[in-house]
């Protein structure tokens, strides 16, 4: 928890808006596991001068300076929303996250590693075994068959043939596209198009599921499916990160951030880190409460 | 990420687009198939001029009378060429590189055989030596012999055209035909020679020379002399000996003021053949330039392939594809689009090249076809890594935005 410590180091009394205080929502304590993404003094800037847009900057600088950047700690099996507005730089946020686009300044490390000093190949690398991409427009590959979407991230691991196939069709298995393998993407529904590249997501047992609104282009019923395996996966340890606008999506989470303006302005705990999300926690209870009926 | 893995991501990247990547194969296909064959068809021409270069004799040297055109000689009269002439060069002592010699007249006369009338263009009075330095050989019958030369024998051989136009289906051999009024035997029909000329080679009467000259030239001068030399490597000495004896023959002491000329046809035909190598050479470009349209039309195409599926290399550099894999994904498919376009256009310059084209048998040239094969691929790789660079030097954020 070196970066929280910091941070109430820093300073949190000149924020009003300062984060409560993670170790007091079930942190491990300093001895523990790497968190998977340790994020220090982030921000990312567009444009120069006059011009510039500050999509991500953190709490203002007491001194009158430069902002202080955003800092965010995810511990390994972790389920976090990042909420916000449009424009609020949640999505600056998650390409950040995901090795896609670079911080104009601060540090982010993931699962240990600093990204920041990586060259393309390494990059590469990392989105590849650390990453597993889940987007709003699901984002197959056209006229790709799903085992083939499924196998691609493998493929480009270097994973042989045979044991390819046999990852890609257990994580198509997992959910719930075991008879639809060999069907393209103009043959299958959003829904099972969502899982597939959930599939895909997390064929390479990356350290952290990234999330990209993906509920965002689907009807009510496949939105509760692909919810539901998300809140199985995290059950089962996986560390999700997952971007979204609605309060019903959110509800699924362990811990939800809210962001406005560049600012993490909200932290709430739902969850303890260790344990199955709200969803799995008591199914009866979390259907049973408001917004949960959808 | 192995080969065949790339492999296969182009060969389906390609299967998307089969009309554009059809077309695009088309473009090489020509442009490979053009090389080939417009080589193969200049090939063709100088072989064909080689051919008659051998056809000729390349031995045989032709001496003419009088100073010729374009010549610089200063002759003043012109001592006609005379059967002495024919025997001064004949002899071994004088001129020791000439093989043979065969004093030649020549005329025009109609052949008549059982009421069919037709002309002979060349109606040839000579010596049976006459056969060998013009490389003529009897398909049929036999070559008349010298005892015919000195009994004068109406006897003569013929060429395979008059063969069939005056005796038809009938075998001329051992025949009598009516020619100018006077009855030949024939006692044997020539090889069919093939003409690359206006004048058909094939339309000739060959009978002794006494014979000629007894029934319609007159015992007067001659034509041409038809000198073979001992090799191939021997013309010039036999040239410049044939010139020696027959200065002396006609009593001319200025080298500058000959009255009679010395040629050596195959040295004509060879610069003929090298023209036709400046052709070769001309068409050869002409293709070349095809091919390189060709490569250009890969470029575009790849370039559009590129920007068509830039959101497409996004999601693949999401889920961790290397630049590298990228680079090599488009470039198979560049390599692929040449590779098979050229191979095609092998296949179709090859077989185009069984055909007549322009009355010129195309001889296809083996490292015509590997070379505009490789030169191909070559193109598909050199023209494909512009695109696929670009492709691969994508940054994911911005290509995953691509609409």
């Amino acid at each position: 928890m070196i970066g929280s410590l910091r941070q109430r180091r820093r300073g949190a009394d000149a924020d009003a808006n300062a984060m409560p205080d993670p170790d007091s929502l079930g942190g491990q304590g300093p001895w523990g596991p790497p968190p998977v993404i340790e994020v220090r003094a982030l921000r990312k800037v567009y444009g120069h001068g006059e011009a510039a847009v500050h999509a991500l900057k953190g709490p203002d600088d007491p001194e009158g300076g430069e902002p202080l950047g955003v800092e965010l700690t995810v511990e390994q099996g972790d389920f976090v929303a990042v909420m916000g507005s449009s424009g609020s730089g949640k999505s600056t946020l998650m390409n950040i996250l995901g090795c896609l686009d670079v911080p104009t300044h601060g540090r982010y490390l993931l699962d240990g590693i600093d990204v920041g000093g990586l060259d393309e190949h390494q990059l590469s690398l990392v989105r590849n075994r650390k990453i597993g991409f889940v987007f709003q427009s699901f984002n197959l590959i056209p006229r790709t068959p799903a085992l083939d979407q499924v196998e691609l991230p493998l493929a480009y691991a270097g994973v042989k043939s045979a044991e390819r196939r046999r990852r890609a069709e257990a994580a198509l298995t997992l959910v719930g596209l075991g008879d639809r393998m060999d069907h393209r993407p103009n043959e299958l529904s959003g829904g099972q198009q969502q899982r597939v590249a959930v599939a895909r997501a997390l064929v390479t047992a990356p350290a952290m599921l990234l999330a990209d609104e993906p509920t965002g282009n689907l009807d009510s019923h496949s939105t509760e499916e692909v919810l539901a395996i998300i809140d199985r996966l995290n059950a089962s340890g996986r560390t999700v990160v997952l971007i979204t606008h609605e309060d019903e999506v959110a509800r699924h989470a362990k811990r939800v951030l809210r962001l406005v303006d560049g600012r993490v302005v909200d932290d709430v705990r739902q969850a303890p880190v260790d344990g199955p999300p709200p969803a799995l926690r008591d199914p009866a209870a979390f259907a049973a409460a408001p917004g949960g009926g959808r | 990420m192995n080969p065949l893995q790339t492999l296969r991501f182009a060969v389906a990247g390609l299967a998307a687009n089969k009309v554009r990547s059809a077309l695009t194969m088309l473009g090489v296909l020509i442009g490979v198939a053009a090389v080939i064959l417009l080589l193969a068809v200049g090939n063709g021409s100088s072989q064909a001029v080689k051919d008659s270069i051998e056809k000729l004799g390349t031995n045989s040297l032709t001496v003419t009378s009088g100073s010729g055109f374009g010549s610089e000689s200063s002759a003043t009269t012109v001592k006609p060429l005379t059967v002495d002439d024919a025997k001064a060069l004949a002899d071994p002592k004088q001129a020791p590189d000439v093989e043979s010699v065969a004093p030649e007249v020549t005329t025009s006369q109609t052949a008549i055989y059982q009421g069919t009338s037709h002309t002979v263009s060349q109606v040839v009075g000579t010596y049976p030596a006459y056969f060998e330095a013009s490389n003529s050989k009897v398909a049929k019958g036999d070559y008349f012999s010298d005892d015919d030369v000195l009994n004068s024998r109406k006897v003569a051989v013929i060429g395979s055209t008059t063969a069939t136009d005056v005796f038809g289906t009938v075998n001329p051999v051992g025949k009598q035909m009516v020619l100018g009024g006077t009855p030949f035997t024939v006692v044997g029909v020539l090889q069919t020679k093939g003409g690359t000329g206006f004048q058909d080679p094939d339309d000739v009467v060959i009978a002794p020379l006494p014979t000629v000259q007894n029934a319609f030239t007159g015992f007067g001068s001659l034509n041409q002399i038809l000198v073979e030399a001992k090799s191939s490597s021997a013309t010039t000495a036999a040239q410049n000996e044939i010139t020696t004896v027959l200065m002396g023959q006609h009593d001319i002491t200025d080298p500058t003021a000959l009255d009679f000329q010395v040629s050596n046809q195959a040295s004509l035909l060879t610069t003929q053949a090298s023209t036709n190598q400046t052709f070769t050479v001309l068409l050869g470009a002409v293709a070349a330039i095809s091919l390189l349209v060709g490569g250009i039309g890969i470029t575009n195409i790849m370039l559009v392939t590129v920007a068509e599926r830039t959101r497409e290399i996004g999601i693949r550099k999401a889920i961790g594809a290397p630049k590298g894999v990228i680079l090599g994904q488009f470039l198979a498919e560049s390599t692929l689009l040449s590779l098979i376009g050229g191979g095609l256009g092998v296949a179709v310059g090859l077989l185009g090249s069984r055909f007549k084209i322009v009355g010129i048998t195309p001889v296809v040239i083996p490292e015509s076809v590997v070379g505009a094969f490789a030169i191909a691929v070559a193109i598909g790789l050199f023209f494909g890594s512009y695109p696929a660079k670009r492709a691969a030097s994508l940054r994911p954020i911005e290509a995953l935005r691509h609409e």
